[in-house]
């Protein structure tokens, strides 16, 4: 099992995204995140899709992805010189005065901005990759004991500049 | 000129060139109805039943090879197709199927007879779509026509709603198609050719294996002339067999876990295998982790999706069956492996499909078919009787059989057979039914009789859902859950002998073809089979119902255990074990 990328391009139609996301649960390949947008061209969405599996069920996957009418090009960025970013808020709730101070240390060591705050609560947003996230929710958590209300909107990814 | 939606669909059937429709109306497809009325060009078919009627069109396409067309109302006139486009899209058959919608405005509120059947059976067709402006409809029409009929063929719902049928527009229907995301191949790697002729050169015990992409591609001929340039043995699945005469003598049987003792026998011993047209599905593999194992395999499928999916593929060849036939014909030579012909032989001799037996047996009524029968198309429902029919039905260029290899759908057979008999009323059509599947879509009857639709149906009557009831005896204890058809309130529970003291049968199918006004015949004795058929003959435009009361607890074997590898297979059904 190994952590994959996949950019689609597909036709900016009705029922597109049901029809992948549709393969996904139908096959029972499992789907790590799904994230969808227009493009320059605005008869085209663009698709990045992260999942892990195994190279067999991979293959079998972009092949199945394929098939699909609507798809118009299906690239495998696993291996390819990407960005990607995911957005992320983590509303950290029920904070003491002295968790609070080190959710403020926290943003400003970690370079994640404060959106807002009340007297219980901060509102972080971050935009990093998947894997920096997963990370910084561990590192809030070693920290605080409030419970941490997370809002992640899945990656969205593009090749290098060559 | 401004027509209406509806008046630009009846005008994209005629340049579909459609002859036959399959239709059943309802509210929302009223006005297609309407717009179809008196249009002596496109005969319309009224089934009894929506699934019968998609069915009938599956079988029109597949003995014809044009595209089947559905259409019928919204909410349950389309929920009544959902079987018959899995069944359809499953074995890659050519069907579009129009479904009335509720108008635009009331698609989500719940409408009556709203239901979202682009959604239903987004996962079980080629491609599904509503229409939802007048102006996009000659283009998706068209569109669902060629991707209904090209690449791997396979099933395409088009729904349109009211308002879109009765709106006025454009009455250009298009000539192209233009899709980015849709390019079916049609280019053969030559260099993937060039390494199956390097191996196949090789080899000392070749091996071909057909599946049904073979008769999809219409392949037939070039694959007998393939056969015998090279000297290739072949085994089909049930899919592909009738790709080559199977009375040729290069032609060794179907493999599978009922195929033939040889057949499975070969491709278990071949060093190299040339399979075209096949998914290797569990059917015909067994337990794949020991399927064809130390062997060199060669795929040709038309869906790369279809390709090392189930077993590893050494060669790949992403290709139409046919193009690549043509391809391999012009540069494969004789091979020389007359070791492995006798070896086959051999095991041919010993242990035949065909076995001589006492009294009324599937094999001697289809024996019969055989030699009454030269130009036919057979058409089986699901079960026992199908699996017979796939043993013993001998196929040439001028008998086809169709069945429902992928879905397995009972109650397939009698209206695919009508559906064949409209696309071939020049030849007999024969539909093999079991009692349980012939009472699936049995209304069709009235079809086939207004219809003067002159199809033999033969139901094999062994009072069960026999194939299941098999498994039970052989896998279960002979615990007979659910499958006697004979059961009545009265008899003891956890029976499990049935036999001649058994309550009668319900229905009596003879009683029930007459009551139609098709002709209905018992067959009880093998003496009586070809006076039955010769009857049958003479009904030019009535159906004929022949119902073989044959033995209730006759198996289907050989069998491989479910499980085994193809090499584990139970001969006979006192359990003896053949491990070959
Ligand atoms: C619609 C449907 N329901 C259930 C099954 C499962 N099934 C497969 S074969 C079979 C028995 C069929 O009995 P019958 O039609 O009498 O044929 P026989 O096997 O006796 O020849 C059943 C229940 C199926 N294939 N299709
Ligand atoms: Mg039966």
């Amino acid at each position: 099992m190994k952590k994959r990328w996949l950019c689609l391009f597909v036709e900016n139609e009705v029922g597109v995204l049901a029809r992948i996301s549709g393969l996904f649960s139908g096959k029972s390949y499992n789907l790590n995140s799904l994230t969808v947008g227009t493009t320059e061209d605005e008869t085209i969405s663009r698709m990045t899709i992260g999942l892990y599996s195994d190279d067999t069920t991979f293959e079998q996957i972009k092949k199945q992805i394929n098939r699909v009418v609507e798809v118009i090009k299906v690239i495998d960025y696993t291996d390819l010189p990407t960005h990607s970013k995911e957005l992320m808020y983590l509303k950290v709730l029920k904070c003491s005065e002295a968790e609070k101070t080190e959710v403020f240390r926290f943003a400003q060591v970690y370079g994640v901005s404060v959106l807002d705050f009340n007297k219980d609560s901060i509102l972080l947003e971050c935009v990093r990759s998947e894997k920096e996230n997963d990370k910084l929710i561990k590192l809030l958590r070693a920290r605080v004991n409030s419970p941490i209300e997370i809002a992640r909107g899945g990656s969205v990814a593009i090749e290098a500049l060559q | 000129m401004e027509i209406s939606g509806a008046e630009l669909f009846v005008k994209a059937l005629k340049e579909e060139q459609v002859e036959i429709l399959f239709g059943y109306p309802g509210g929302q497809a009223i006005d297609l109805f309407d717009a179809l009325y008196g249009k002596n060009e496109i005969e319309v078919i009224l089934p009894r039943h929506e699934q019968g009627l998609i069915h009938a069109a599956d079988g029109y396409a597949r003995s014809t090879g044009k595209t089947g067309v559905c259409l019928v109302t919204s909410g349950p006139g389309a929920t009544n197709l959902v079987t018959g486009i899995a069944t359809a899209n499953y074995d890659s058959v050519p069907l579009v199927c129009f479904t009335g919608q509720v108008a635009t405005s009331l698609i989500g509120n719940d409408a009556f007879q709203e239901v979202d059947i682009v959604g239903i059976t987004r996962n079980i067709c080629k491609y599904s779509v509503t229409v939802r402006d007048r102006k996009d409809l000659g283009e998706i029409i068209k569109k669902a026509f060629y991707i209904a009929r090209t690449g791997k063929p396979g099933v395409v719902v088009v729904d349109l709603p009211k308002d879109i049928q009765r709106a006025l527009g454009d009455d250009t229907y298009p000539e192209t198609v233009a899709l980015r995301g849709y390019k079916p191949g049609s280019t053969v790697h030559e260099g993937q050719i060039k390494k199956a002729i390097g191996v196949l050169a090789q080899a000392k015990r070749p091996l071909l294996l057909i599946g049904g992409g073979v008769n999809i591609a219409q392949g037939q001929k070039e694959m007998k002339q393939l056969v015998e340039s090279t000297g290739i043995p072949v085994v089909t699945t049930i899919m592909g067999k009738g790709a080559i005469p199977t009375g040729h003598p290069l032609y060794i049987g179907n493999i599978g876990i009922h195929g033939s003792y040889a057949a499975n026998r070969a491709i278990s011993g071949c060093d190299v295998l040339l399979s075209i047209g096949t998914r290797f599905n569990d059917r015909i593999t067994g337990k794949t982790d020991t399927f064809a194992k130390d062997i060199t395999l060669i795929h040709i499928d038309i869906d790369p999706a279809s390709i090392s999916r189930n077993v590893k593929v050494d060669i790949p060849i992403v290709a139409d069956a046919r193009k690549a036939i043509e391809l391999l014909m012009q540069k494969t030579s004789r091979l020389d492996c007359e070791a492995w012909l006798c070896e086959i032989t051999g095991w041919k001799e010993a242990y035949p499909l065909k076995r001589k037996k006492e009294g009324l047996t599937p094999q001697r009524i289809i024996e019969q078919i055989n030699h009454s029968f030269q130009n036919s198309v057979v058409v089986t429902d699901v079960g026992q009787n199908q699996l017979w029919t796939t043993q013993f039905l001998e196929l040439d260029e001028n008998r086809m059989m169709l069945t429902s290899g992928g879905l397995g759908t009972m109650g397939y057979g009698f209206p695919a057979a009508l559906g064949a008999k409209l696309g071939n009323p020049n030849k007999d059509v024969i539909a093999i039914c079991g009692d349980g599947g012939m009472q699936m879509n049995l209304q069709e009857m009235a079809t086939a009789v207004v219809q003067e639709l002159a199809v033999i149906v033969c139901i094999f009557n062994n009072g069960h859902l026999g194939n299941v009831r098999q498994w039970q005896q052989l896998f279960y204890q002979k615990h007979y859950s659910s499958t006697c058809l004979r059961y009545r309130k009265q008899c003891k529970a956890q029976c499990r002998n049935p036999g001649s003291s058994c309550p009668p049968y319900i229905p009596d199918f003879v009683k029930l073809a007459e009551s139609y006004g098709a002709s209905g015949i018992r067959v009880t004795r093998p003496e009586e089979i070809e006076a039955a058929f010769q009857i049958a003959r003479r009904n030019r435009f009535v159906p004929t119902v022949i119902e073989f009361m044959i033995a209730p607890e006759e198996n289907v074997l050989p069998i491989v255990p479910p499980g085994s590898p193809l090499t584990e297979m139970i001969m006979d059904s006192e359990m003896e074990e053949v491990i070959l």
